[in-house]
């Protein structure tokens, strides 16, 4: 047979993915490396789902989504972050954000263009960079600067082949919120060099310390950055795969010409529960978010009383402690805590080189199976 | 100070200590805080939510639980508060309250059958002056209680490990 895609061939596979083979044939194992909520979505949202289901809501919506979430989705940006983007021609809604990144660097990007990706970041970015046929470049953030992205970093990683910056805030694994010095710095950057920004906004309702920037709001900003959010982690929606951009006309457009020759539309059905979310759900939301931050403050403060060093992670839902007081490299540690303690985590540097000597902890779980957690990291810990 | 109250509501069985570090104060003014509600009775007791369709069946260990809707003639300068709080007094009786509606009290009574939650009802709650009439409805199944749904525990359907 002839070789198969030579870029794809090339991609390695999810480092996470090992790890949940392991954890799948446990049945005590408390998993802290899950990605999603443990909230089921609010009820009121799930019985929108089925009453769009019961009368027929199975069909195709226009390619750019639903004018009423459009309108929705746009209007909640200006009023949260007074940004202003027309539902019209300058939002559509995605299959996720996962869909909007893939959709956003392929408009972006001309083969062999570069991307400037801080990591540790989202394990998607890379491969996505690449599938686009651009060419992914990692720069490093460091935990001791609670992973704030360095402006001098990323300028000196600039050639003339550099098309964009791919950031996500809060960030997956490290749960690190941008500052915004740190954010508007880029902007400049990226002024500077006429660069495109693509801000994975997934998070932003989960920000616990302080309030989320969206990267369209800065001044200069708008016209070159392209946000993506979604539905997925603030309203526990991750199943129904219903996300949005948000990008100059220009840009949304282009967007929407593939994701009508590729996706043809969202889910109607996630289309009009997402319609219910943004219209009723916010209590909901209130609601888990403050649980998470319940959680965060024990689990984080937990980490911390068993040894590991852990920065304050200020959004999503992930503690990312240091676990270099172990000896142990991150991949061993989490292999090992698995094997013998049976408590699932993802090694850090399956998030970029940055990531290694740390671990990835969800706290999206229930309160008593986080500290039983701890009670067996600190077994684990104490052995080594 | 409220959410402490909230977080108590929800789940009695947390610590000071975690109470603490969930809302960001010191122990000290979280376990005085809940002293004083504790003293004050703004606290009135901890207790267990249990589902007894849950409990190994024991038939001479059942418990009936029936709706009354009671009528009532208000008096002049009480209304209907003297008879509701003679009714309160019975250990049979769960709860009262006053509603909105063609009848005007509405009580929660348990009994270990449903002839001694009958006789209950007719020999002490209907014979209380200035009671007019009765309405009683018997629980045959219990769905949710307080916010808490009695249906099976939804599962994890979540994957173990997830990007």
């Amino acid at each position: 047979m002839r070789p198969l895609n030579a870029t794809i061939t090339a991609c390695p596979p999810s480092g996470i993915r090992r790890f949940f083979d392991i954890a799948a044939e446990m049945d005590d194992v408390i998993s802290l490396g899950v990605g999603e909520p443990d909230f089921a979505t609010p009820w009121r949202v799930r019985e929108a789902g089925i009453y769009a289901l019961e009368h027929g809501y199975t069909t195709y919506t226009s390619n750019a989504g639903l004018p009423r979430l459009r309108e929705l989705i746009c209007a909640e940006l200006a009023t949260r972050y007074g940004v202003g983007y027309d539902p019209a021609d300058e939002c559509l809604i995605t299959t996720g954000v996962s869909e909007g990144l893939d959709l956003a660097l392929r408009v972006l990007l001309d083969p062999g263009e570069e991307v400037i990706v801080p990591e540790p970041c989202y394990v998607a970015y890379e491969p996505c960079v690449r599938f686009a046929g651009g060419v992914p470049v990692a720069v490093p953030t460091r935990w001791e600067d609670g992973f704030a992205v360095d402006a001098d970093v990323v300028r000196a990683a600039v050639t003339p082949r550099t098309k964009a910056i791919l950031l996500g805030s809060p960030a997956n694994p490290t749960g690190a919120v941008q500052p915004r010095a740190a954010l508007e710095a880029l902007v400049r950057l990226a002024e500077e060099h006429d660069l495109y920004l693509v801000s994975d906004e997934i998070y932003d309702r989960l920000t616990y310390t302080g309030t989320h920037t969206c990267l369209g709001a800065l001044p200069g900003a708008r016209e070159r950055t392209v946000v993506l959010g979604g539905f997925s982690k603030a309203h526990a929606m991750t199943g129904w795969r219903v996300g949005w951009i948000c990008a100059p006309a220009a840009v949304a457009e282009l967007c929407v010409r593939v994701h009508q020759y590729t996706m043809l539309c969202a889910p109607h059905v996630s289309q009009l529960a997402a319609v219910e979310a943004l219209e009723h759900a916010d209590a909901d939301v209130a609601a888990m978010v403050a649980d998470y931050d319940r959680r965060r403050r024990v689990f984080v403060k937990g980490l911390r009383e068993i040894g590991l060093d852990c920065p304050e992670p200020g959004g999503a839902f992930y503690a990312f402690p240091s676990i270099r007081s172990s000896g142990l490299d991150s991949a061993t540690f989490a292999e090992r805590l698995l094997h013998e303690e049976h408590v699932a985590v993802v090694p850090g540097d399956v998030f970029g080189p940055s990531g290694q000597g740390h671990v990835r902890c969800s706290y999206a779980t229930a309160l008593p199976k986080l500290e039983e957690a701890l009670v067996r990291m600190d077994r684990f810990l104490r052995r080594l | 100070m409220r959410q402490i109250l909230e977080l108590l509501e929800r789940d009695a069985q947390l610590s000071h200590d975690t109470i603490a570090t969930m809302i960001g104060l010191p122990v000290a003014e979280v376990s005085a805080a809940i002293a004083g509600w504790e003293a004050s009775g703004a606290i009135r007791r901890y207790k267990a939510v249990v589902d007894w369709d849950a409990v190994d069946h024991d038939p001479t260990r059942e418990t009936v639980t029936a709706f009354i809707d009671v009528s009532v003639a208000p008096a002049r300068g009480v209304g209907f508060d003297d008879v509701a709080t003679r009714i309160a007094r019975f250990d049979e009786v769960r709860s009262v309250y006053l509603v909105s509606g063609s009848q005007d009290l509405r009580c929660t009574v348990t009994g270990p059958t449903i002839r001694a939650v009958s006789d209950f009802v007719s020999q002490k709650l209907s014979t209380i002056d200035r009671v007019r009439s009765t309405a009683t409805h018997f629980v045959l199944k219990t769905y949710k209680r307080d916010g808490d749904a009695f249906d099976r525990p939804a599962e994890d359907h979540r994957l173990p490990v997830t990007p």
